[in-house]
Parts: C-alpha cells; sequence; structure tokens
C-alpha cells in the first residue's frame, strides 16, 4: 500500500493545487481537514471526483467522504477495497 | 455636494504591473499567462496558498487589487467590477470536462469560478469586506456607470471608499485596470479621469 | 431621493407565456418541475423546463431556426412590455444573466457565448439606441439589477428601465451543480427536514422601471442592499452575516423596521446550507412571525431569473392580496423558527422582502411597496 500512499499525496497536491507542499510533508497518519491540512468542502467534493476518476469508486453518499478523507491512511486502505481501476 | 477622488491605481498588461505608474513587476520572459501570474504572485512574496486554487480571472483581481488593498486598514470598501467576457476563461474548462461522455468529470473546483463576481468573492473573503459587492459585464469599460455607481455608494450607502475595476481575460488576453475611490485625494473621480485612466 | 417603481411586468415559464397564466398556475399549486430526460451523464434528475413550442409560439413573426434559444426566450418575455410602452432614445436596457448563451461552447463559438453579444442583440431587436447594462453576479443578478436600476435612476443616469432576466437549463450548469452534490433527484423541498438540494429552473421575466408617476398597480422600490458574507465563495456564511446586512441596509434606507415587513419572499433553494443560512438572518431581525415562503417549487431555481422572476410574483402578490405558500414543505428543518407558508394565505401586503443569496458570497436584499 505503500506506492498508494504515495501516489495519493502525489495526485493531493496536483488536483487541489496545493502549491507550496512536497510529499515529504504529508504524514499518513495528517488529519487531511481541519487543522491539519486545512482542506474545504470543495477539496473534498475533488476528492470525491478523484476517486471515481482514477479509481472507479463511485460514492453513494457524499457524507461517507468525512470518514474516507480523514487521513492518507483511511484513503488508501478505502481505495485497495473498493477500487475498480 | 464634495468631490470625490481617485487614489491608486494598478494596471496589469503586457506582463506588467503598474501601481500607480511605476512599474512594480515584469515578466518579459514569462511562456504564457499561468507563469505570468505566478510569478507575479512570487515575487510580491504574497502568503496566500488559496491563490493557487483560483482561476486566472480572481488570481489577475488578486495581484491587480492587492497592492491597493494591503494597506488600507479600513475595512467598509466595496467592490464595483467589469469586464468583457465574464467567466468564458474557465467556462471554456468546465466545457471541456463534460465534452467527451466516456472520459466525463466534471471538477466542483473549476465549476465555481463559471461566475464572474466569483474574483469579488475571493477579496471580500482575504480582507474580510462585508461590503457592497456588484458584478458588471460589459463591451468596453463604462465609464458613465463606474462613475455614477461609485458616487451612489458612496453618498448614498454609508460606504467609506471603492474599488472599482476592469479586469478581463479570456485566454492569453488580459487586462486589469483596478483603481480606489474616496473622500480625499487629488485627483478628482470623474468621467474624463476614468477615460484617462483606460487609455 | 425620486422614488422608483416597477410599472409593468412580463414572464414566461413552464406554467405559462405570460404573468397572468403563471399566476393562475401558482394559485392552483401547480409545480413546472418535472422529471427529466438523461443529459450527460445524468440520469433522473428533476428540473423546470420551459417546451420550446412555448417559446417559438410567442415570436412567431420572423424567422425563429436562426436564434439562440435563450435570446428567443428574452425576447419573448420583453416583448408585451415594450409593445405596451414604446421604446425611446432614452431607454435603456438591463440584462441579467449568469450563463447567457453558453450553450454556444458545445460548438467552441466563443463569440455566441459572450454576454455583451448576446445583450446588444436584445437591445438591437427592440432598437434601444443607449449601451446595454448587464448585471452577471450569480443567483442574485435578477434582484441586484432592480437595485442598481433604481440606483441609477436616483443619480439622473437614466430614466426609462427595461430590466430582462433570462437563463437556460443546460448540461453546462446541470453537471456543475451535480459536481457540487447540490442536486436533489427529487422534487425540492426548500425549508424542510428533508430536503435535498436544488431543482434546476429556467425562466425568462422583464419588468418596466422608471421614476415616472405611478398607477394604482405601480409597486415602489423603497430600499436595497447587496453585502458579501466575505466567508467562502461557495459555502454561506454561518451567521448569514451578509444577508442580515443587506436586509438591514434595504430597511435603514426604507426607514422602517422588520416588523412592518408583511411578507418576505426568500431564495429558499433547498440546499442544507442556504435554508439554514436564511433561517439565521431572518431570526436576526425578527422576522419569526412574517409569513415567508421560497417559489422554487414551483419554477425551480431559475439562476440569473430568479431574483426578477420572484420579485414579479411578489408583487403579483401584493397585487392579488394573497401570499404564495412554500411548495415542498413537510416538516420545518431549520434550527431557527421562521414562518414558512404551507398553504396560501389571504394577506395585505403593504411592504414585501425579497431576498436572494448566490455563489461567491453574494446576497442581495429588495424592499417593495404598495403604491
Amino acid at each position: 500500500m505503500e506506492n498508494l500512499k504515495t501516489e495519493l499525496k502525489e495526485k493531493i497536491i496536483d488536483v487541489l493545487n496545493l502549491e507550496d507542499i512536497a510529499v515529504a510533508d504529508i504524514q499518513d497518519t495528517d488529519a487531511l481537514f481541519g487543522d491539519g491540512l486545512g482542506l474545504d468542502s470543495i477539496d473534498a467534493l475533488e476528492l470525491i471526483v478523484l476517486l471515481d476518476k482514477d479509481y472507479g469508486i463511485k460514492l453513494t453518499d457524499p457524507k461517507e467522504g468525512k470518514v474516507i478523507f480523514q487521513s492518507i491512511n483511511t484513503m488508501a486502505e478505502y481505495i485497495t477495497t473498493h477500487r475498480t481501476k | 455636494m464634495e468631490s470625490l477622488y481617485i487614489t491608486h491605481v494598478c494596471k496589469i498588461q503586457s506582463q506588467q504591473i503598474i501601481l500607480n505608474d511605476k512599474v512594480v513587476f515584469e515578466d518579459v520572459e514569462s511562456a504564457d499567462l499561468n507563469s505570468f501570474l505566478k510569478n507575479g504572485y512570487k515575487n510580491q512574496a504574497y502568503d496566500y496558498a488559496k491563490f493557487f486554487k483560483m482561476d486566472h480571472l480572481s488570481k489577475l483581481t488578486f495581484l491587480a487589487a492587492e497592492p491597493i488593498l494591503q494597506d488600507q486598514d479600513d475595512k467598509n470598501i466595496a467592490l464595483v467590477f467589469m469586464n468583457r467576457a465574464a467567466s468564458l476563461d474557465t467556462d471554456v474548462k468546465h466545457q471541456q470536462s463534460i465534452q467527451n461522455k466516456e472520459a466525463y468529470y466534471p471538477s466542483p473546483a473549476v465549476f465555481v469560478y463559471t461566475l464572474p463576481n466569483i474574483c469579488l468573492g475571493e477579496l471580500s473573503i482575504k480582507h474580510k469586506l462585508q461590503t457592497e459587492n456588484c458584478f458588471f459585464v460589459s463591451e468596453n469599460f463604462d465609464s458613465k456607470l463606474m462613475y455614477n455607481y461609485a458616487e451612489y455608494l458612496i453618498r448614498h450607502k454609508n460606504v467609506d471608499k471603492v474599488l472599482c475595476g476592469w479586469i478581463d481575460v479570456l485566454e492569453n488576453e488580459y487586462r486589469a485596470v483596478v483603481y480606489l475611490v474616496e473622500k480625499q485625494g487629488e485627483i478628482e473621480h470623474s468621467r474624463n479621469e476614468l477615460e484617462q485612466i483606460f487609455i | 431621493m425620486k422614488k422608483v417603481y416597477i410599472h409593468q411586468y412580463n414572464y414566461l415559464s413552464p406554467l405559462g407565456n405570460n404573468a397572468q397564466t403563471n399566476w393562475e398556475a401558482l394559485v392552483n399549486y401547480q409545480s413546472g418541475i418535472t422529471l427529466q430526460p438523461k443529459l450527460g451523464n445524468l440520469d433522473g434528475y428533476y428540473a423546470s423546463v420551459i417546451a420550446d413550442k412555448t417559446i417559438d409560439n410567442e415570436i412567431e413573426t420572423f424567422d425563429t431556426n436562426k436564434l439562440p434559444r435563450v435570446l428567443k426566450m428574452a425576447i419573448a418575455a420583453l416583448q408585451p412590455l415594450i409593445e405596451k410602452q414604446r421604446i425611446t432614445p432614452n431607454s435603456t436596457l438591463i440584462l441579467s444573466t449568469t450563463k447567457g448563451d453558453i450553450k454556444a461552447l458545445e460548438q467552441d463559438n466563443l463569440e455566441e457565448a459572450s454576454i455583451p453579444f448576446l445583450a446588444e442583440q436584445i437591445a438591437s431587436h427592440f432598437g434601444f439606441r443607449k449601451r446595454p447594462i448587464i448585471v452577471s453576479n450569480a443567483c442574485v443578478s435578477g434582484v441586484l439589477a432592480l437595485a442598481v436600476a433604481k440606483r441609477m435612476i436616483q443619480m439622473d443616469m437614466m430614466n426609462e428601465v427595461y430590466i430582462v432576466a433570462v437563463d437556460e437549463v443546460t448540461e453546462f450548469v446541470v453537471s456543475g451543480f451535480n459536481s457540487f452534490q447540490a442536486m436533489s433527484f427529487e422534487p425540492c423541498k426548500p425549508y424542510d427536514v428533508n430536503r435535498k438540494g436544488v431543482n434546476l429552473g429556467e425562466a425568462a421575466a422583464a419588468v418596466y422601471v422608471s421614476a415616472n408617476e405611478p398607477t394604482k398597480n405601480s409597486i415602489e422600490i423603497v430600499g436595497d442592499g447587496s453585502i458579501n458574507d466575505a466567508n467562502h465563495i461557495s459555502g454561506p456564511s454561518r451567521t448569514g452575516e451578509g444577508l442580515y446586512q443587506s436586509i438591514q441596509s434595504a430597511l435603514n434606507e426604507a426607514d422602517i423596521t422588520s416588523n412592518q415587513i408583511d411578507y418576505v419572499s426568500s431564495h429558499g433553494t433547498a440546499t442544507l446550507y442556504n435554508d439554514e443560512m436564511e433561517a439565521i438572518a431572518f431570526d436576526r431581525l425578527a422576522l419569526n412571525q412574517t409569513p415567508v415562503s421560497s417559489l422554487k417549487g414551483y419554477f425551480g431555481h431559475t439562476l440569473g431569473t430568479s431574483g426578477l422572476l420572484e420579485t414579479i410574483v411578489t408583487c403579483q402578490m401584493m397585487q392579488n392580496k394573497k401570499a404564495i405558500a412554500n411548495l415542498g414543505l413537510e416538516h420545518l428543518g431549520v434550527t431557527k423558527p421562521i414562518h414558512v407558508l404551507q398553504k396560501h394565505i389571504d394577506l395585505d401586503i403593504n411592504y414585501a422582502l425579497k431576498t436572494a443569496s448566490g455563489f461567491g458570497g453574494c446576497n442581495t436584499a429588495l424592499i417593495l411597496k404598495k403604491v
């Protein structure tokens, strides 16, 4: 799962336009929302698009996002279980 | 009835940022608008990560308005902007994301910028300006409307100052001219003076 | 300051091709919102869409095939007003729209998608001499255009003003709202505990505004305010700050207090956040007992048209002494007590408040007074 976690960090930096952040700056357990990386509601919606586009996962209930996107770890686990791409 | 005045004019055109007739940034070598905007941001060492989430219209607005707003303590500044292309520069990007039914991934971060007034929202948020906002679209700068609307807000709506501007961008063509209207100053706020600024 | 009035109005929607037919449909609790065929990747969504025939029937006098649909809608709405009230060299056209002819981008046609180009076509069709003014400020555009007209008439910049508002339901907008998870897959339920988002809609509306001597049907615009939340570009302020200040500014200008407002025509899009924000703002202004309703259950969210359309319907309520209910509400689901109408009521409305809010943190409030 390590490759996936690195890949996720790269994609998040790219898709969310996090200009001054490098892969090394994001710890696997860091909170992505709130105080950690400080992502907001539009970022959450973008991550839902990312799940669909890159991993073929369609979230039926966007509220699930709150749990899935807590950290890189939770995202990687969810994707590993549910990916269709 | 006392006069109002134009103080502070910031222009962005031909790869230059010009504040009160002085070139504060020049980047003749940047390959495209995106690079120019990024370099303009870095040159002023702004510390606002949200800049990189903005579309071209909002980035241009930010770079043209920030040199004026950063020195203002007064929060009672209304925002009145105008352009020709509305949000077409970003509209095209959203359209591209839905053009191919096989790869159909509309992006909320792009879609939110498919309204021209978002650039006003970005300034409001950064500087906490809970003030009158209005976005007009026009083929050319309408000095009569801008003059009258700014005058109205200060004279009748308890607004202290109005930040006015023309911020237009479509593909690689862009021009921004932003100016502040207030109760004290040297250059009279008049249609003639506005037209001079826009030459 | 000059007194400025709405003297004439007209609109077309899926409920009818003129104001009277629409009013009768509203009184009968009819909604224009229906299940739509698949659009892009979206299936099973609800929207309020006008039949093409309805639009084409209104402007049968020339070759309609070549004109963009959104232009036809605008012409159809404005035409009856101009037949009543001849254009003069002093007449000004104000266009309110969020996307204009955005469908033209499907063919890469940037020229047709240009909003000034659309305004120019409307202006030259009717023979306006002065340059058109365009307000494009998200979903508050329709109300803001009225405020702009009133303000500029009071500055003596203009006198006879025709405002036309138009927007279409397009794949461009539907796909965008869907990417925001903001669309409901059932008919919308403003202020309801089970509300799930917007239904989009389309309409074209037009008004004639001036400082000329009012008739008994004229409605005066006595106050306005258009203040930004300064909070977030897509989510409204949790304290309803911008809306609160906009309404306060309008009340101050009208020189009345909130308890003199007889009815509120709110924005009520049926998203979780918008409706809650409005309830908070109305509560802060002690508008808890004032009858409130959103018209989105009948028309859907008509974007750049919504503010003007809903203001016109409010004028009809004032003229007919009847407040129209908030279609779609079963159980109130906002944290502040507000009086959302579930049935129409007979009501003498002397002062009405119209509000709108939109992306970018914008909010606009307008106060109307019966003559």
